[in-house]
């Protein structure tokens, strides 16, 4: 039961931070460099995503024994497809705002290939419980990764955070991190400090590893 | 193909596929049709309710509004909505009198279709407000075309007659000019441009000022049920 827990936790964390989609398997950039000009855009794309990454990957794994191989990635798109659907007419009744601002991006969550690639190398070869705890991890991680480069560009492109002026007046927006480049920029830099602090964690397992060896032939 | 990255996957005849699929395809039809069906009243009421607020800004004063279409030579009222057509909206104040016209129209700017609603007051040949519905502009630039409240104030009285025309900032001293806005020129010169042809379209089949069509009784009760 110990190891069943510690398992199901490792699948959730996995996905925040060690196998993060965008940090670390740089996958959905196109999602990820497009709305991230607002932290409510960023947030919102998130919160679709996370709906249709565990709708897909809770239908994908209790079905997996009745789709065949033949056709399943055709079967996983259908059933991708159908939760980006809902997710977009959902937004558009709830949130009409945030629909516009988001606009072609909602449909394009179907070609996201961090969601039709946890379906292929996780859900169906999974059981329920561990696919949708994945899919959670997955998610969260996308929506972090969403949400720190859309706070980074608002609060320095419009300086504010969720719409709330953060700066006053004197503020000048530097307007070139909400446009594409800014994106770039913020997203390069980021990828820069995770690569780092994996370097980091790497050397320091090593000297401890080193440390021990010397400790033991001693 | 699959079969190549998959050499452990069992033979499955070609019906068990077709069958598989048609299911998935048929389930998934089913749960498309039943969230459209339930969010459309939703998103019917927004739409419509967007579309009211559009139209009572940029005609202040009016608590109605009725749809109008240019049908066979003349502006007749409307409440179906039919293919093609171009309606522009009637604006009247409690009594039924007539206020102005909110009219919509389309052009390209600078990233991509610009869509405004402008008010139009016939009798003084005015604009008197506009209002981006539709718009791409580069976030920061190009979208002070509604962000600057400087910059929709020139639309507030802006005479049609000849034609309206762009100055540089700060230049406006005729009631047909507008201040452009610096580092948006393109995106602002669109806005007139597109005030410009919608006026040249709609110039001509706008009935003579003081026969405007009347607020018609269905609408007023409908108007008066919400």
């Amino acid at each position: 039961m110990a190891e069943n827990q510690n398992e199901s936790y490792e699948t959730f964390f996995r996905g925040i931070w060690r196998d993060n989609p965008v940090f670390v398997q740089v996958l959905g950039m196109c999602p990820m460099l497009a709305v991230t000009n607002s932290a409510i855009n960023a947030v919102a794309m998130g919160m679709a995503t996370l709906f249709v990454l565990v709708g897909s990957s809770f239908l994908v794994s209790s079905f997996k024994q009745w789709i065949p191989k033949q056709v399943r990635i055709s079967a996983f798109i259908i059933i991708i497809a159908t939760f980006v659907t809902v997710a977009d007419y959902t937004l558009l009744a709830l949130v009409p705002k945030v629909h516009k601002e988001l606009g072609a991006f909602i449909p394009l969550i179907v070609a996201n290939c961090m969601i039709l690639g946890r379906q292929e190398a996780f859900a169906s070869r999974n059981t329920v419980r561990l696919a949708v705890l994945d899919a959670m991890g997955m998610a969260g991680g996308f929506m972090v990764a969403l949400f720190s480069l859309g706070a980074i560009r608002e609060i320095l492109g419009n300086g504010s955070l969720f719409g709330v002026d953060l700066f006053g007046e004197h503020f000048e927006p530097w307007v070139i991190m909400i446009l594409p480049p800014g994106g770039f920029l913020t997203l390069g830099l980021i990828l820069l400090f995770f690569n780092w602090v994996t370097q980091q964690k790497d050397k320091f397992i090593e000297q401890v590893a080193e440390a021990e060896r010397v400790a033991s032939d001693g | 193909m699959s079969e190549d990255k998959t050499p452990d996957a069992p033979a499955v005849s070609s019906t068990r596929l077709v069958l598989t699929l048609a299911l998935a395809g048929l389930i998934s039809g089913v749960a498309i049709i039943g969230i459209y069906e339930a969010t459309l009243p939703t998103i019917t009421i927004n739409k419509a309710r967007e579309l009211r607020e559009a139209v009572f800004k940029v005609v202040p004063g009016v608590t109605r509004m009725q749809k109008l279409v240019y049908k066979n030579g003349e502006l007749v009222s409307t409440t179906e909505t039919e293919k093609d057509e171009e309606p522009i909206y009637g604006g009247y104040d409690d009594e039924g009198g007539f206020i102005g016209y909110a009219i919509p129209g389309a052009g390209p700017g600078f990233q991509d279709v610009i869509g405004l609603l402008y008010g139009y007051k016939p009798d003084q040949k005015l604009v008197i407000g506009m209002e981006i519905l539709e718009s791409r502009e580069t976030p920061g630039l190009g979208d002070k075309i509604y962000k600057d409240a400087e910059f929709v104030a020139n639309f507030k009285e802006l005479s049609v007659e000849p034609e309206i025309v762009t100055v540089k900032k700060g230049q406006k001293s005729e009631p047909n000019e507008v201040d452009i806005i610096t580092g948006a020129s393109i995106s602002s010169k669109a806005v007139v441009r597109i005030i410009n042809e919608t006026h040249t379209v709609w110039s001509t089949r706008l009935p003579q000022p003081g026969s405007e069509p009347l607020m018609t009784e269905s609408e007023k009760t409908v108007d008066e049920a919400k």
